[in-house]
């Protein structure tokens, strides 16, 4: 492993920082550059990149109706078709690309939800303690023991989830207390610090002290804690279209799967790839971003990288 | 005063720094056990009373639902339609809704779920009773055998870092917790069954063959943990490296403290020291994050167990929610809610039998 070295912009092709000064480095540049350095990181980096052009750039190139030949169902991989045909005669990659839409859609929408609310909270009860903080304590307490993936699905149940961001704004508001949790215990050892004290002394009132000194001092963390939360919502919601427990409408990564699973396709051979190219799309996107997590976590918090 | 004083003095034979015990009273009400019963039973209430809310009274809940469909669809009248009701949610909607609701909390207290609207005549305590066991049963077990592999990965990648065993199992376990556990189900099936066609699926999935009786022999038990493997392996693959990445880095933690140091310097054995000094102290932390997984797992189940036919909670809360049975979905809610309280509960004791600063300092802070 390469050891701790004092972060320089080697990175290829970087043009030259103000006076060659490391200090001189935007931060995110060298996030960037340590990111791309670490062979894990790039894997994941590339992942979650690639799949993001395919998805939101890919529709566009091939459009969002997919022509179907019912004549040709189930047609195995060909030069032209290069993914087969599913059960309607449309073509599999085609359904793949513009597929992933709406997972990503979905999965980010939560999360910042979700984010937004538990940073929100968190600071605040960390921050004033008190009442609040206990009240906030006890909700979460109440929120995590039911099971959120059980919730969701009952929710679902009584309730037509029609809209896929609607399920969205339901996952990120079913998802927030483990975050906040965690925000608040940070909140708790930074409001020690010497910079909030200070900012205390000059009085400037405690919506900046929170929003402007303690929250962007956490900007590394509740980063992470942001990709960790689009991949537990990817998790959830591609669940729920695969049970059939969502509605079925549009098309994307779950949705297909569940319509080859509930078709039977893993049982045709020529049909294979119907089922395994969305499953393949899925993890390799849950893969890049707990990567991407992972290395982040590494590149922030420095103690880790010793150990 | 003097007199005060010496009464309150150690009597002898105790520890000169043992507290002055406090009275009875007080003492129960400090109690952690009795604290933590206490706040269990106040989640659970809040959670019966959040499902009361969401059934009976919010827009669209399953009650009026229930009514309008069988007006619609049956020609019903109103009155019957509401009786009908009435019957499978085991609610008299002639009485105020306060009165419904302490009759609800009475009726979960006596194990009364109601009716099933699905299959009628049965209750739903009867059919989460046939289904739950199922449950308990492959997530237990699988959730024991994940984490004791984990641990011994962990405690050994943390003794070797950088080594070969510590890439390996860092690389393949983010890649299989990259693989939502549901679609690593169908994989196994996809892959395991049809392609490579090393796992009887037809014949593995189901809770048991046909023809086996639930009986204390060796034939049932086997064929049981037969039917369970394929969700188990599920559960297993896609917990292990958690566990083995947590307990890595609680035993890193433990590895650099003090009294290891100490308790190397005093030259004891390393066996000794693997096991009591940093094994002990690196689990603590670990069994917090069990009943929190175990809620994970237990949600993850209405999927997996959909994909092997595995009759537990989880495919009959997918069935009931398929078939609108929506007595049935509340009440296994309510015992999903109430099985993962109880796994909290049982984690805190035993935190705080091993860890005497939780008990005490939460009974002193409160």
């Amino acid at each position: 492993m390469s050891a701790a070295a004092p972060p320089t912009a080697a990175g290829t092709g970087v043009p030259a920082p103000v006076a060659g000064k490391a200090v001189g480095v935007s931060p995110l540049r060298r996030l960037f550059n340590e990111l791309t350095r670490s062979t894990s990181g790039f894997i994941g980096l590339c992942l979650v990149l690639a799949i993001l052009l395919v998805s939101l750039v890919g529709p566009l190139v091939v459009g969002t109706q997919v022509p179907g030949d019912a004549a040709r169902a189930w047609e195995g991989p060909s030069a032209q078709h290069w993914l087969g045909l599913e059960g309607s005669g449309k073509d599999t990659l085609h359904l793949l690309v513009i597929g992933g839409q709406t997972v990503l859609m979905v999965g980010f929408l939560a999360a910042s939800i979700t984010t937004v609310i538990a940073v929100a909270i968190g600071a605040l009860a960390g921050y004033f303690g008190g009442r609040f903080d206990a009240l906030m304590l006890q909700l979460t307490d109440i929120v995590m023991t039911v099971p959120q993936i059980v919730l969701l699905a009952v929710v679902g149940a009584f309730y037509n989830l029609d809209s896929p961001v609607l399920l969205g704004v339901i996952i990120g508001i079913l998802t927030w207390p483990v975050l906040m949790r965690s925000i608040r215990a940070q909140v708790l050892s930074l409001k020690e610090r010497e910079f909030v004290e200070a900012a205390q002394l000059l009085d400037v009132g405690w919506v900046r002290i929170v929003f402007g000194e303690i929250v962007p001092n956490m900007a590394s963390y509740i980063l992470i804690n942001f990709i960790i939360a689009v991949t537990n919502a990817i998790y959830a919601m591609v669940g729920l279209y695969l049970l059939g427990l969502a509605p079925q409408k549009g098309v994307n990564w779950g949705i297909m799967i569940n319509d080859a699973w509930t078709k039977g396709a893993m049982f045709n051979p020529d049909a294979m790839p119907y089922i395994v190219a969305p499953v393949t799309m899925i993890v390799l996107l849950q893969l890049g971003l707990i990567l991407l997590t992972r290395t982040l976590e590494e590149i922030l918090n420095p103690r880790l990288r010793d150990r | 005063m003097t007199a005060d004083v010496s009464t309150s003095e150690a009597p002898p034979g105790s520890r000169p720094h043992a507290r002055p015990r406090a009275p009875l009273g007080h003492r129960i009400y400090h109690s952690f056990i009795l604290r933590r019963l206490l706040r269990s039973l106040f989640v659970v209430w809040v959670v019966a009373s959040g499902v009361f809310l969401m059934v009976r009274l919010l827009p669209g809940n399953p009650v009026d639902v229930y009514i309008n469909q069988q007006i619609a669809l049956y020609g019903k009248s109103y009155e019957q339609a509401a009786a009908e009701a009435s019957n499978f949610f085991r609610f008299d909607p002639a009485t105020p809704i306060w009165r419904q609701y302490i009759d609800y909390l009475v009726g979960l207290v006596q194990g009364d779920m109601g009716t099933s609207i699905a299959t009628p005549g049965v209750t739903v305590t009867e059919k989460i009773a046939q289904h739950l066991p199922w449950t308990l049963y492959s997530v237990g077990l699988a959730l024991l055998i994940s984490i004791t592999i984990g641990l011994i990965l962990g405690m050994i990648m943390a003794y070797r870092r950088g080594g070969v065993i510590d890439h390996a199992v860092s690389i393949i376990g983010s890649g299989f917790h990259a693989i939502p556990n549901y679609l690593l189900a169908i994989l196994i099936v996809v892959v395991g069954a049809v392609q490579l066609e090393i796992i009887d699926y037809t014949r593995m999935r189901g809770n048991m063959s046909p023809g086996v009786e639930p009986e204390f022999s060796l034939r049932f038990l086997s064929d049981i943990g037969y039917h369970a493997t394929l969700p188990m392996i599920t559960y297993i693959l896609t917990t292990v490296g958690t566990w083995a990445l947590i307990m890595k880095a609680s035993t890193t933690q433990v590895l650099g403290e003090d009294y290891v140091t100490v308790a190397k310097a005093r030259g004891l054995k390393e066996s000794r020291i693997q096991t009591n000094y940093v094994g002990r102290n690196a689990l603590l932390p670990l069994i917090a994050q069990i009943a929190t997984q175990a809620g994970f797992i237990v949600g993850g189940a209405i999927f997996v167990e959909q994909t092997f036919s595995y009759e537990g909670v989880g495919l009959l809360l997918f069935e009931s929610i398929n078939t609108r049975d929506y007595p049935t979905i509340q009440g296994v809610l309510l015992v999903v809610t109430v099985t993962v309280v109880l796994a909290n509960l049982a984690a805190d004791l035993i935190n705080a039998a091993l860890d005497p600063r939780i008990r005490l300092g939460e009974g002193g802070a409160a």
